[in-house]
């Protein structure tokens, strides 16, 4: 075969290019650094790679992929810790992990979860270079079959996976979702620039709200907030306990839907435009309907484990393959990454076409780092296991101001702006409440994260295909009803059908006890209350920019609809019915401290940082904080406040970044890093 | 560069910013500013991906030799309401806060909405003190069936035909092309909502778009590799300026036709007249000084100089056309008055020509600037 004549010598070329102890040394740097990143919540690739950037320029081009490519590969394994260990998704790419991977490091089993996951994750990362391999060859065609209605296919079929993970009230997820795609809405409409729920004199929402900000809010702040009101360490058993042999055994009993998992990893990372976040809800959806026993689901089972896991390794090889064959980026590391490889060398690798005809050699050693890094990361992460794992036999007391520092920076890095912490806050607030009345954060989120898709997409193959009717009816049904099309609506169709009738025994977060009306119907009337007002200020867009009002205005409309059938039915249920779960009732989380308490450690941060900056902030919050919540003495706490302020300062200048500034820094000038 | 010496360029990187990181910044004096020890910071108002930053990447590093001192010159991104949302940060810093290490890089989508009156504008170039101002081009480009519709340069052919174009948004650097190819009498429908130009490439190779443009460092790397194997034809380049003001070929594209030969072939469009004086101006506001390096209001002389010597030796280099074809186009890179002249031009459109654009968007895609 002609193609197979080419490809071989550039393979061999390849493995001579990588096979230097230097480039190896490279790549177990990059990989170092990417465990680094990936461990802590909130960071992922993006930042990775940022704080590579600079020393890019004219590096020798094997070195810099092999740092880069070690960096990006080691971080969907890496961030399997915070995922596990923490309950907080380490990065966009493992937020399907915390939901069985946390309850089994609440039963001790933490030390299996891990396995199990590494296993999945190399697995799936071998899986995505391997496909690399055979798509950089085949995929050009396929690829550019993927126009306008199927690229909306696809992010509607991320959606029906609402379907499964809506929890015990069906209508309580689509409502879930339908607020998340609203929040996604706010902000300037990408057709006509029209402003959804936002002035100009809150420039703020103009840009709308950015998912770091929306992930950390609804996910790491109320698991935060909960554990650190239970006043006790993660775990309560010994860190990781035995099992890691279980681990494996776990995965190799499950290779099947491993290798499943990984296919629809390297499938969603192919396609450019959707990102990581999807990529693990699609492969929890799918490791869901394909096992026969669901009711462990949410409470510890490990097949949830594996499926996410082998996704998201896999997905960064699917990804690279529109990066490199099209050079457009599948994510927002993959933009980075295109920009770095600017950089390389004197410029003479582009990223596109011309890849495949020019530096096919360079391509597959891009494939061979990625196996590469995908088995040099896993060894580490195992190495280092037991070290990372002790971090959940402290007591919490003393983790989470630590981790409010750390999420309160990440947020912050997303625009640089004092009110992204604002933002964090009220999102997190949202969180809060959605978990103590059991709404599904992962729906919330989905439709958060599809929400500008969905809408950019339809609003394009609208427009195309009423071009295409007027040259001629046959000419648009081609365009919309391509084979592509035909085959992902039956999927999603099955989808759906599918998942409805399974969500009922999923516990996504365990079970939850009902009790009082008061409380929740409250919730919802909010909600309602936020719904009608986007429906209402979405309808008011004149004509001309019809294109921003439709979408927002049927999503709303939908949600609404929703909302009421659960008022009519909260009316006519009993108080005991799963609509009126509520953590709060009867104390079932063993809370030793009050919500508005804990929350108020956060606001205070909040508070002082818009008057102090956010460093001296920090050091107010961190000395209070392990001093009075705590109980340390003040020369502990001082010490655990200068480590903290240190780390911070550490990270900052690494990536080049500054702190939020305060009233105080408008009054003078300050030093670096009180500025 | 060997291995041995990248590793220590990396760690050189690492130490210099550490030894920074540890001093407190010295104060400038003499003629000229010393900028030793110090970190530049080049805020670009666009994500990592544009043509911005493939720009300031660019001259960074060249900038950080160049710089007396060699201080360290990182670029940061600010991306927001298509980099409104930076240049009014950039309105609010005072020169004395980072006595000449702070720099700010502009480009036509700054222009475009400073140009329009956009509501959401609060930064005045003319606070501002241009240091470097480079020049692009752009090209238009069609599918081969339909490039070969066209009589020589007379485009009258395709008037008949329903254009799909992938666009930013009409209030960008679109407007160029759209008020072109109005111009020109093509019925070009924009699908609003693409993120980059780039992705307007993509739905032209989908074969969604039959109609698109791109910048030139963009065509020479997306699109000549299209047009080599057949599946897109260059239609015509925006030309360039010459000393005179008047629009002549681009020296990137000297095979291609400009638009103004273009519409001087086509009947129904003039080369004269409030449409076409309105195109132009905005034509030389948005192309010859699309990206322009400032120093915030209240810099000092001895800034500005410093600043300005350092790009003039950067285009003094003996590789200097060599590495910037590449990367930049054939452009002109212009300092000190070329430049203060280049931002004039770039921010002074006629009344007539503002005018005629506002109602232009307002009637024809219903934009309103308020």
């Amino acid at each position: 075969m002609d193609i197979l004549s080419v490809a071989l010598p550039a393979l061999s070329d390849a493995a001579g290019l990588i096979a230097q102890p230097i480039v190896l040394g490279y790549l177990v740097l990059g990989v170092v650094m990417g465990l680094c990143v990936g461990v802590f919540p909130g960071l992922g690739g993006i930042a990775g790679l940022s704080l590579l950037l600079p020393f890019m320029f004219g590096m020798d081009p094997i070195l810099g992929l092999a740092l880069m490519i070690g960096m990006v590969a080691v971080v969907p394994t890496s961030d399997t810790f915070a995922s596990v260990l923490m309950g907080i998704p380490g990065s966009s790419a493992s937020q399907a992990t915390v939901l069985d991977g946390f309850p089994l490091a609440k039963k001790g089993q933490a030390a299996r979860a891990l396995s199990a996951a590494f296993s999945a994750s190399l697995f799936g990362g071998l899986v995505g270079a391997a496909f690399l391999t055979v798509f950089i060859l085949v995929a050009r065609p396929i690829v550019l079959e993927f126009r306008t209605p199927e690229l909306l296919m696809i992010t509607l079929f991320g959606l029906s996976m609402v379907g499964i993970l809506a929890g015990r009230v069906a209508i309580k997820g689509l409502v879930a979702a339908g607020l998340g795609m609203m929040i996604g809405t706010i902000g300037e409409g990408d057709s006509a620039g029209e402003l959804r729920m936002a002035t100009y004199d809150m420039p703020y929402l103009v840009d709308g709200f950015k998912l770091v900000i929306v992930g950390l809010g609804i996910f790491a702040i109320p698991e935060i907030v909960a554990l650190l009101r239970q006043d006790r360490s993660i775990s309560d058993r010994a860190p990781l306990g035995g099992g890691w042999a279980t681990g494996v055994k776990d995965w190799f009993a499950n290779k099947w839907l491993s290798v499943r998992c990984s296919i629809i990893g390297v499938v969603v990372g192919v396609i450019p435009g959707l990102g990581g976040s999807v990529v693990d809800w699609i492969a929890y959806g799918h490791t869901v309907q394909s096992t026969p026993d669901r009711s462990k689901f949410g409470s510890g089972e490990i097949r949830g484990v594996i499926g996410p896991e082998s996704s998201n390794n896999a997905k960064e090889g699917g990804g690279l393959v529109p990066t490199l064959l099209f050079g457009i980026p599948g994510s927002g590391s993959m933009a980075i990454f295109i920009g770095a490889i600017a950089l390389l060398g004197s410029g003479q690798i582009e990223v596109g076409p011309s890849m495949l005809k020019n530096n096919l050699d360079i391509t597959y050693a891009i494939v061979w780092l990625l196996a590469l890094a995908n088995v040099v990361g896993t060894l580490i992460c195992i190495a280092a296991s037991g070290g990372i794992a002790r971090l959940t036999t402290i007591p919490f007391a003393l983790l989470a101001p630590f981790l409010f520092m750390i999420i309160a920076f990440a947020a912050f890095q997303s625009g640089q702006d004092i009110m992204d912490l604002v933002a964090l806050f009220g999102i997190g607030l949202l969180g809060i409440l959605m978990r103590r009345f059991d709404w599904s954060r992962p729906a919330f989120l989905i439709g958060f994260v599809l929400s500008n898709p969905a809408e950019t997409y339809a609003n394009q193959a609208v427009q195309i295909a009423r071009s295409r009717f007027r040259k001629g009816f046959e000419e648009g049904i081609d365009y919309i009803f391509s084979p592509i099309v035909i085959v992902l609506i039956i999927i999603t169709l099955i989808s759906v059908v599918v998942g409805l009738r399974q969500a009922k025994t999923i516990m996504a977060e365990g079970a939850i006890k009902s009790g009082a009306k008061r409380a929740p119907l409250i919730f919802l009337l909010v909600i309602l209350g936020y719904l009608i007002a986007a429906n209402i200020n979405a309808w008011m867009i004149p004509d001309y920019a019809a294109a921003d009002r439709v979408f927002p205005w049927f999503v709303s409309t939908v949600a609404i609809v929703g909302g009421v059938i659960l008022l009519v039915q909260m009316m006519l249920s009993s108080e005991t019915h799963a609509l009126f779960a509520d953590r709060e009732f009867g104390n079932s989380e063993n809370n030793a401290y009050g919500l508005w308490s804990t929350l108020g450690w956060f606001a205070g941060l909040l508070i002082l940082t818009s008057l102090l900056g956010f460093i001296l902030a920090l050091a107010i919050f961190l000395l209070a904080f392990i001093r009075l919540r705590a109980g340390k003495s003040w020369g502990f706490s001082a010490g655990y406040t200068a480590a903290g302020i240190a780390f911070m300062c550490f990270m900052a200048w690494l990536l080049n970044r500054d702190f939020p500034p305060g009233l105080l820094q408008q009054l003078g000038d300050l030093p670096w890093p009180l500025t | 560069m060997t291995i041995k010496d990248t590793t220590l360029a990396v760690a050189a990187g690492f130490a210099a910013a550490a030894t920074f990181a540890l001093t407190t910044p010295a104060t400038a004096g003499g003629h000229g500013i010393n900028l030793e020890g110090e970190t530049v910071e080049w805020v670009i108002p666009f994500s990592e991906t544009g043509g911005s930053a493939k720009w300031a990447n660019f001259y960074a590093p060249l900038l950080s030799e160049a710089l007396p001192g060699n201080p360290t010159v990182v670029v940061k991104f600010m991306p927001g309401a298509g980099s409104t949302k930076g240049a009014n940060w950039f309105q609010e810093q005072e020169f004395e806060d980072s006595n000449g290490t702070l720099i700010f890089g502009s480009s036509g989508s700054t222009q475009f909405p400073y140009l329009l009156g956009d509501p959401r504008v609060r930064y005045e170039y003319n606070d501002w003190n241009v240091v470097l101002a480079s020049g692009t081009g752009g090209v238009a480009y069609l599918p081969p069936d339909l490039a070969g519709m066209m009589n020589g340069m007379d485009a009258t052919a395709l008037q008949g035909t329903d254009f799909i174009y992938g666009s930013q948004g009409a209030t960008r650097l679109d407007l160029v092309p759209l008020l072109a190819w109005e111009m020109l009498g093509l019925s070009v429908e924009p699908v609003f909502g693409i993120k980059g130009r780039g992705d307007g490439r993509l739905m032209f190779e989908r074969g969604e778009a039959n109609i698109d443009y791109q910048t030139s460092s963009s065509y020479l790397k997306g699109v000549t590799p299209l047009v080599e194997a057949g599946t897109a034809v260059p239609m015509m380049s925006w030309g360039a300026l010459d000393a005179d003001g008047n629009i002549v070929r681009d020296p990137t594209f000297p095979d291609m036709p400009t638009f103004k030969e273009v519409c001087d072939a086509t009947p129904g469009c003039e080369t004269s007249g409030e449409q076409w004086d309105a195109w132009k101006a905005f034509f030389i506001a948005g192309f010859p000084a699309q990206k322009m390096v400032f120093l915030p209001a209240g810099a000092s002389n001895d800034a500005i100089v410093t600043y300005t010597a350092a790009f003039e030796a950067i285009k003094a280099r003996g590789d200097f056309a060599e590495i910037s074809a590449g990367r930049l186009g054939v452009y002109p890179q212009m300092t000190g008055d070329a430049a203060t002249g280049a931002l004039t031009s770039a921010t002074n459109v006629p009344d007539s020509a503002k005018a005629f654009v506002t109602g232009w968007l307002a009637d024809r895609y219903g934009v309103t600037l308020k």
